[in-house]
């Protein structure tokens, strides 16, 4: 199994590499194997029931972990398919050295990904995050317009100033750990929580409050995600859905592995009143901002900062079965928010605008997108039987399970609002009268092939999912202290 | 540092006086309406962070130190600054006066972030064996000047360095907190940092290459 892990860092850093050198073609062929090896590979993990360590300790995988790097992976898998259509093939050296460029770092976007939830404790955790952060704001930067120029600049400023206070929280949590384990050791979980029970409260608060601000930033929490529209919707498509999809949610793992050693060590009470906070507000903010955009990528990226509220007020709540929930919304948002992206990658092709008053008779003009797009939307208002309803549904079962019926409430009023604000969007753009000028059809048939595979797999999600996927989701609550 | 057989307490000021530095040197950066004053008092808040490395390094017996003192030395003295430097010689525009606030009310402002950042850091129930609790205090309030200085400053240079001397604050404290880290994983933090200047750069360049100057007041087109 130890292998396992040292592949699933090595396939994609070797082909971002290759990347680099290879013709066009040679390129997307090997990206394409690389993400659906990846993803093979990180699906091989799921039936394990130890916990996998290799490189002598450095690389370390349980439940938790294989649920993200599940997630990671199946975007990485789905975006190739669709960034294969989407970059535009050309004889000229400006195409190919753009095509160049993109499918290295895409890769190794996915690299740094696959690497955050992989690696063992807590400080090569954040080197991890901050890796992702420059590849990813080079990315945001790639289609070289003013939009995307000012997008990365406030990206990278704004991400690396929060991920300096998420290094501040993990010099403070080792400093908690010090005062047990002695001046030197490795910040590794097993450490951390082995001895986690006897650090100082006072520390591990600020520790954990220092790390929901600062991995929040890069979560998206409000008030600290004001460069995510921006950076989603300048960035070429496949790059929104992989920041939407798999970067947030890396962020949001983060911020998990501090909560699972404050739980050890104070309790639950304080983790979560500081998540209840930060969740509420961005899903409140969000859920307004959603009424009022004009623009389809940012109305996508606002739907993800209500999604990332919900993930964080679903670990306040105390019952065991809506962290499950949120662990299977991960995997439901991950695959909803790239389709949906994609989707948007196809209209703006087809219509060349992002703005949604110029968009007209989506539906009409592409006949597989345009209804797949619509499909998504759905799954994102958490309709059934897609699997973010499964998930949003053991949330808020396991919110009123708990001793307040508000929190539950609002939750639901909220995503209600949500819904509102994308189904307006679906019924002016998509399902209109298609105008004359515009001519039907798809591009090319990948970018709807990867469109099909994350709604197959939101079905899935909310039909009938896997046995063993529901007993990964199982454990990883437990680990994350559910059984209290 | 140089006086080796001087009392414990001597020593214990000294560096006091140094971490006093360092958060002086921020208050000089938020100040300054030059960029290259204010990349070189980024050179020097480095040296200082540098000399305290040092000096933990000395009193601590803790080797690995010294290597990681030498290779932040190397870095955020020499490499960061130059490369920052050079960028500014190369697009001949030096920033002047990007203050959103008149100089008075920043200085005020910082001021009153720093007493808040001390009382409240120095209050932590923290012994540390390496370096004085106040140190980790004034690391609190350089992080705290820092976070103004990229909001009340509108041009890259500025909010680069803002950046960077953020990353000195966090430097600063993780000397008083945890000064036994293990080597490779304050190596990864240096290496971090250094691939974070090099995207700073290239934005700032593609940046200035787009709208021909440095101030972000041109950056104003997406909102929503």
């Amino acid at each position: 199994m130890g292998a396992l892990l040292v592949a699933i860092l090595v396939v994609p850093l070797a082909t971002s590499l290759a990347c680099l050198k290879a013709s066009a073609r040679l390129a997307r062929a090997l990206s394409l194997t690389s993400g659906a090896a990846t993803f093979g590979l990180a699906v091989a993990l799921i039936p394990s029931h130890q916990i996998t360590t290799a490189l002598g300790g450095w690389l370390r995988v349980d439940a938790l972990s294989v649920v993200f790097l599940v997630a990671v992976t199946f975007l990485y898998a789905t975006t190739t398919i669709f960034a294969i259509g989407y970059v535009r093939t050309g004889s000229g050296p400006v195409e190919a050295r753009y095509s160049r460029r993109f499918f290295a770092g895409l890769n190794l976007f996915a690299w740094a990904m696959a690497m955050a939830p992989v690696v063992n404790g807590l400080a090569l955790l954040w080197v991890a995050v901050e890796v992702t952060t420059v590849v990813s704001a080079l990315l945001v930067a790639i289609d070289d317009t003013d939009g995307a120029a000012e997008a990365a600049w406030k990206y990278v400023l704004i991400a690396s100033m929060g991920l300096g206070i998420a290094l501040l929280a993990t010099v403070v949590m080792y400093y908690a750990g010090s005062t047990v384990l002695g001046g030197s050791y490795e910040l590794s979980y097993a450490n951390l929580l082995g001895a986690a029970t006897r650090f100082p409260p006072e520390i591990v608060r600020l520790s954990f409050g220092l790390a929901v601000l600062g991995f929040g930033s890069k979560m998206g929490l409000v008030p600290v995600h004001t460069w995510l529209p921006d950076a989603h919707s300048e960035a070429p498509t496949p790059i929104s859905a992989m920041l939407s999809g798999s970067l947030l949610t890396v962020s949001f793992y983060a911020i998990l592995r501090f909560y699972q050693v404050t739980v050890r060590a104070i309790g639950p009470d304080f983790p979560r009143a500081v998540l209840l906070v930060f969740g509420l507000a961005s899903l409140v903010l969000a859920a307004l901002y959603l009424a009022r955009q004009h623009d389809l990528k940012r109305l996508l990226a606002y739907s993800s900062v209500e999604h990332m509220g919900i993930l964080a007020v679903g670990m306040s709540f105390s019952a065991p079965i809506a962290i499950v929930g949120v662990l299977l919304h991960v995997l439901a948002h991950a695959a909803a928010k790239s389709t949906a992206f994609f989707g948007a990658g196809s209209v703006i092709r087809k219509f060349g605008t992002k703005e949604m008053s110029r968009i007209q008779g989506g539906i009409g003009a592409l006949p597989w997108s345009g209804p797949m797009l619509v499909l998504a939307v759905l799954a994102l208002s958490a309709m059934p039987p897609f699997g973010i309803f499964r998930s949003e549904f053991l949330i808020v079962e396991g919110g009123l399970a708990g001793s307040s019926t508000a929190v539950p409430a609002v939750l639901v009023v909220f995503v209600t609002l949500a819904f509102l604000g994308l189904s307006w969007f679906a019924t002016q753009t998509m399902l209109t009268p298609t105008p004359d000028g515009v001519v039907r059809g798809e591009e090319n048939a990948w970018m709807p092939v990867s469109m099909v595979m994350g709604l197959a797999v939101l079905v899935l999600l909310g039909v009938h999912p896997p046995p063993q996927l529901s007993s990964l989701l199982e454990r990883a609550a437990a680990e994350l202290g559910a059984h209290r | 540092m140089a006086a080796v057989g001087a009392s414990p307490s001597t020593l214990t000021d000294a560096a006091e006086v140094v971490a006093l530095l360092v958060l002086l040197s921020e208050f000089a950066m938020l100040r300054s309406s030059l960029s290259r004053s204010q990349v070189r008092l980024y050179a020097f808040q480095s040296l200082c962070v540098s000399v305290l490395a040092a000096f933990v390094a000395a009193t601590r017996h803790i080797g690995a130190l010294y290597v990681l003192m030498s290779l932040s030395f190397v870095l955020k003295v020499i490499v960061v600054p130059t490369i920052i430097l050079r960028l500014v010689r190369e697009v001949r525009v030096d920033v002047t006066a990007s203050h959103r606030l008149g100089v008075a009310s920043m200085v005020l402002l910082a001021i009153v972030l720093s007493v808040f950042g001390v009382f409240v850091f120095g209050r932590l129930p923290i012994h540390s064996r390496s370096l004085p609790i106040l140190a980790l205090a004034l690391a609190a309030a350089v992080i705290l000047v820092a976070f103004l200085l990229v909001i009340v400053r509108n041009d890259v240079v500025s909010q680069a360095v803002g950046f960077f001397s953020l990353e000195n604050g966090v430097s600063l404290a993780s000397l008083v907190l945890a000064a036994g880290l293990p080597l490779i994983v304050e190596v990864a933090f240096l290496f971090d940092l250094l691939v974070a200047v090099v995207v700073f750069g290239v934005l700032m360049r593609v940046h200035h290459g787009r709208a021909r100057t440095l101030s972000t007041r041109a950056l104003d087109r997406l909102q929503g």
